[in-house]
């Protein structure tokens, strides 16, 4: 199989504007005639829903949480990146482009990258205009900060909430066309597989959450913006209803899976408190700006962190990266932190967590200003935790926080299945192998006002609307096969509870999937998932009916697409022999411990193809090129 | 900006649409409310001449001299007598057809209920404005037309107020309606700003003490008459 | 800790509903409160009997899914806290919780602590937006914009549309919701345009959905995870009463 990504000829600032001029357009008339069938409405699902439908296309939104409102880009905190340069600290689009591509390790495209970089600045006037209010200087104009190590402050934020400003702006413009009957939503309505008819992707078959209906729609072309799949590990930063089922299906019936195994783990989580924890809460890495992280030197010392010494202290960003310190990017300080931990060295309940301690910041800067940069963190981690972080240090562990990985797109953000498009989280398109901060915001954005309502309308004028309705064959067979495996999960009724299923995958993915991988490690994992993934069918439990409110349907749906996923993450994870951002292979790395890439060999994206439930995905690789940026060693000694 | 309501909005005038608002009926019981405050204002005024004792030459009541006058106007009486009566048939309307709402409103009760900050005067409104009419409706029998009084005499205010308060138990019924109207004004003086869409951040909580000193300053007021007669300050 | 548990099971919006006692033997005083009817329902379908039905997502208090009303008081006892960032040390050994769904005809049951909240995006829908379509925005620096008036903006937008301030309202009313939005919206200038019908529009909607009337109680703000000052029903109040006889008739409507 041939990929081709469809990036247009010329120099790359010309790339985009070239391309949007070639496009063909839908008649303005005619645009009524077309439905677009949106599933996801987070950033870039709500922000796509509503700029189609402002353009006139007749547009199905779909979201398995009450309200469009919810969708998990609400829980993003730092912000969003622009190259506006309103700092006049040299920043700019080319500029910005150069650090995504960099930060992403040189496994991106860089036709894309520009594109976002470029489509950056729009997208803060977009949201100014729609009321986002953003913190502002006393002047009245736009305040930025610099963030997650960048050179220039380039950041645009709204207190600590800047996703759910932007998703509450999106929302609103939906909300909008909602009220003018533009767009049709449906809420607590799961996607639970994806129609293709001729190789086409032309509708979904959902699951109604409150009656339980199997119900089917179709339209001319499909939208997917469903977001990560972080919550393979079971623990992470998503919410706990983020799944990768409406891809994972997409995947089944012909779309390709790229770069699975990157996935971003954060630093700055709470750890684990017990057996029953559900989730994990990021909080801002602005905290190692001031923080000092530590661990005691001595393996299983277990006196309080305000009885051990300085003599008896090991900073170890401070010790391995004198020049960054603190600072170093998420990839590394996360490594280190489990390092350290792996030496028996961690604190906290089950030893898995180090200090990141603000004694000397107090000292230094005094507990007014301390409250004042970090007061809101400060009390949620005490919420959390009942710790005064003023007084013991705080702990920290790695949590899994994004995936970069995703459904494979063209420079259109089309699958390789005509008329599947994908977009934000989902895709796997802009961020490479790791993503900077701030960058995820501008990347549903970016792919939901200023991408799809050109590149899908370029597709459409290609279509004859509406040529099938929800009698076709194919529809009803889709709906029979979901009804079918709907009928097989209610039928379970063995011992374990989904969740204990979900729990037991997550640890296996995140023992030998997570912060670093080896071979022995994954070939294992393959086998663990595996068996594991077959228990489930035999003896899990699934209680009450199929046409109620049914939660642990939900669940067991979606776990079920998890193991299938987690399989093939490591797969992923295996086949690249290199370490390169979020994928770190321990086999792979320089005499220092540090990321070793190999770009004679690896240069390259992987997407896999889906051949049946009996053999394993083929790999497709679409090689990369950096013409611009030119690949080099990332180094923060 | 099209709206789902504005079909069936558009129908109705912009008046109609007002009364038919909680909002719009909020105002209304704001500004009747603030009429019946003004009235009470004057009231007690009226009322405090139970203190000034006869006049220059001890031949008459201040009290009753100043009824009097009231009353050779005969257009002023009774044009405040409609604007109260309009006033308050509003209030207890719009009280009323809100109550209503907000019963249908919480069809299912909690098995639990438990308030964080309402103060005592808030809660109490919904009663307190039921024992206010019912005070109303007495005391207009007693003091104005005077079949609930005892010892009535037409056109003699000051006897007939300390003959009336001479009465422990009548005096009694006063002072628990005007407990009930402190908590009443106090709760509805600093609503009416909000309902009227006044807030500021430092004057929002004078106003609010400054309802409580004016609710009851008022209650006192009124209440320092039936203490008198029964202390004997104020004796026929 | 030991708790004894008295829960809200209603198998969807038709039945009836009642309590039911659950014994909580082992609750870590470090769970959250989720956590908690996690471990609750993790027995209950060990036992082959229904979970409890609750809605939540996120879980660290952003999203606005979560919340049912504990002992009298929405999210529970801590102030400014979601029900999933509650946790379970502000509660006693021994104690005995009575948890119940957002009582609201405008929120109907869907099951056990669910319901829907749909009325909230119709009130949206009825004006809570800026009509500026994607692509027509000027410079986000060209209108500036006092830091005063964006700060409180920002005050007002932190609502999560969780509903708690109509499961604490005695009368229902959805005022903080709608009046955070107009709120939000109307004291920036990008707001000013459509300020007037938007409150008219709004409040009428509310109205419509069934909600009751605001009683400056005060009992929304200190339900509101948010902490959302009930000044802004007061705005939302002086927006409606200058907008309500400002209106055209709608012939003038303006097409989208």
């Amino acid at each position: 199989m041939q990929l081709d990504a469809r990036i247009p000829a010329g120099p790359i600032e010309k790339k985009w504007e070239s391309h949007r001029f070639g496009m063909k357009l839908v008649n303005p008339a005619n645009k009524r005639k077309y439905t677009v069938l949106v599933v996801g409405t987070g950033l870039a699902g709500a922000s796509a829903a509503a700029s189609l439908a402002e353009l006139g296309y007749n547009v199905k939104a779909f979201c398995f949480q009450d309200s469009p409102r919810r969708a998990h880009s609400i829980a993003a905190q730092g912000g969003i990146n622009a190259a506006k340069n309103y700092q006049n600290d040299g920043d700019s689009i080319y500029r910005l482009f150069y650090d995504t591509v960099k930060g992403g390790d040189y496994r991106a495209r860089e036709a894309n990258v520009y594109r976002l970089a470029e489509n950056s600045v729009n997208i803060i006037d977009q949201c100014v205009a729609q009321g986002v209010p953003f913190a502002r200087e006393y002047g009245g104009v736009l305040a930025n900060r610099s963030f997650g190590g960048a050179q220039v402050s380039r950041t645009f934020y709204a207190r600590g909430q800047t996703g759910q400003q932007l998703l509450i702006g999106a929302y609103q413009g939906l909300e909008r066309q909602i009220g003018l009957g533009k767009v049709e939503m449906h809420a607590r309505t799961e996607l639970l597989d994806v129609v293709v008819v001729d190789g086409v992707a032309r509708g979904i078959v959902t699951r109604n959450l409150v009656s339980g209906k199997i119900e089917s729609f179709v339209g001319d072309a499909v939208v997917l913006c469903t977001g990560g799949y972080g919550n393979v590990f079971f623990l992470s930063t998503n919410a706990k209803g983020c799944n990768t089922t409406a891809i994972w299906r997409a995947h089944k019936k012909g779309a390709l899976f790229a770069n699975p195994c990157y996935t971003q783990i954060h630093p700055t989580c709470i750890p684990v408190s017990g057996d029953y924890q559900s989730k994990l809460t990021l909080m801002s890495e602005s905290l190692r700006n001031d923080g000092r992280v530590w661990v005691p030197k001595a393996g299983g010392d277990k006196r309080s962190p305000d009885q051990i010494p300085e003599g008896d202290r090991d900073y170890y960003l401070e010790r391995r990266y004198p020049s960054f310190g603190n600072l170093v990017p998420r990839d590394v300080a996360s490594r280190a932190a489990k390092a350290v931990c792996d030496e028996g060295r961690g604190v906290g309940p089950g030893g898995l967590g180090v200090y990141l301690d603000f004694a000397d910041a107090i000292k230094r800067l005094g507990a007014n200003t301390v409250a004042e940069r970090y007061g809101n963190l400060f009390q949620m981690y005490e919420r959390i935790t009942g710790e005064n972080p003023y007084k013991v240090p705080m702990r920290i562990y790695p949590a899994v926080h994004y995936t970069m990985g995703g459904l494979w797109v063209d420079y259109n953000l089309m699958s390789n299945v005509p008329g599947l498009f994908v977009a934000g989280e989902a895709n796997f398109s802009d961020h490479g192998a790791n993503r900077l901060g701030a960058s995820a915001l501008m990347q549903g954005l970016s792919d939901g006002y200023f991408i799809l309502p050109y590149t899908l309308g370029n597709y459409l004028a290609g279509v004859k609307p509406g040529s099938i309705d929800t009698q076709h064959a194919a529809v009803k067979d889709a709906e029979a096969e979901v009804g079918e495996r709907t009928k097989k999960m209610l039928s379970l009724k063995g011992k374990r509870t989904v969740d204990s299923f979900h729990r037991e995958l997550g640890k296996i993915i995140w023992d030998e999937c997570g912060m670093a991988r080896n071979r022995k490690g994954l070939e294992g994992a393959i086998e663990r998932v595996r068996t594991l993934r077959d228990q489930f069918w035999t003896d899990a439990h699934v209680t009450g009916s199929g046409d109620e409110v049914n939660k642990e349907l939900e669940k067991a749906g979606r776990v079920a697409d998890f193991f299938e996923l987690g399989e093939l993450m490591c797969r992923d994870a295996l086949a690249r022999e290199e370490s390169a951002g979020g994928h770190f292979r321990e086999e792979y790395q320089t005499p220092e411990g540090e990321a070793q890439r190999d770009d004679e060999n690896f240069c390259y994206t992987s997407a896999w193809q889906w051949k049946s439930d009996a053999e394993p995905q083929g790999l497709v690789k679409e090689p990369l090129t950096f013409d611009y940026v030119k690949p080099t060693q990332r180094s923060y000694k | 900006m099209q709206t789902a309501t504005a079909g069936q909005g558009a129908a109705r005038t912009p008046l109609a649409r007002f009364f038919a608002s909680t909002l719009g009926r909020k105002a209304v019981m704001a500004l009747t409310g603030v009429v019946m405050f003004g009235f009470l204002l004057g009231h007690l005024a009226g009322n405090l001449l139970m203190f000034a004792g006869k006049n220059a030459t001890g031949t008459a009541y201040r009290m009753d001299e100043y009824a009097a006058q009231l009353h050779s106007m005969p257009a002023l009486v009774w044009g405040t007598r409609v604007v109260l009566l309009l006033s308050v048939a509003a209030h207890v309307w719009v009280a009323v057809s809100l109550a209503s709402m907000s019963s249908a409103a919480r069809p299912v009760a909690y098995k639990v209920v438990k308030t964080q900050q309402a103060t005592l005067a808030s809660k109490f409104m919904k009663y307190g404005g039921f024992l206010i009419f019912a005070f109303i409706v007495y005391h207009l029998l007693h003091f104005t037309v005077g079949v609930a009084h005892h010892d009535f005499k037409p056109g003699q205010v000051y006897a007939n107020v300390v003959a009336g308060f001479s009465q422990p138990a009548v005096s009694g019924a006063y002072a628990v309606a005007m407990v009930s109207l402190c908590l009443h004004l106090y709760h509805g003086l600093y609503s009416f700003f909000l309902t009227m869409g006044f807030n500021h951040p430092t004057y929002t909580p004078r106003i609010r003490t400054g309802a409580q000193v004016v609710a009851v300053a008022l209650a006192a007021g009124f209440l320092s008459i039936p203490v008198a007669v029964l202390a004997g300050v104020i004796k026929a | 800790m030991r708790l004894t548990l008295h829960v809200w099971r209603q198998r969807n919006g038709r039945a009836e509903g009642q309590f039911v006692k659950y014994d909580m033997p082992n609750a870590s005083e470090d769970m959250s409160f989720l956590e908690m009817l996690d471990v609750l329902n993790e027995g209950l379908v060990a036992q082959g009997q229904d979970p409890v039905a609750f809605d939540h997502d996120c879980r660290e208090g952003i999203c606005g899914m979560c919340g049912f009303v504990i002992n009298g008081v929405p999210h529970g006892p801590e102030r400014g806290t979601t029900a999933c960032q509650l946790h379970m040390r502000k509660f006693k050994d021994g104690d005995e919780l009575w948890i119940e769904p957002w009582r609201a005809s405008a929120f109907p049951v869907l099951k056990d602590l669910s319901v829907n909240r749909s009325a909230f995006d119709r009130i949206i829908q009825a004006g809570g937006f800026i009509s500026v379509h994607t692509g027509s925005a000027p410079d986000g620096n060209a209108l500036p914009i006092a830091k005063e008036a964006s700060d409180r903006a920002m005050d007002a937008a932190q609502c999560i549309g969780c509903g708690a301030c109509v499961a604490a309202c005695p009368n229902a009313s959805a005022s903080l919701f709608t009046a955070a939005k107009i709120g939000h919206l109307g004291l920036l200038p990008q707001g000013q345009p459509e300020r007037d019908r938007r409150a008219v529009s709004m409040v009428e909607r509310m109205n419509a959905e069934g909600f009751g009337h605001c009683s400056n109680l005060g009992e929304c703000e200190a339900a509101c995870p948010k902490e959302i000052s009930i000044e802004f029903i007061a705005r939302m109040n002086r927006d409606y009463l200058g907008g309500a006889f400002s209106q055209r008739p709608a012939g003038a409507r303006i097409e989208d």
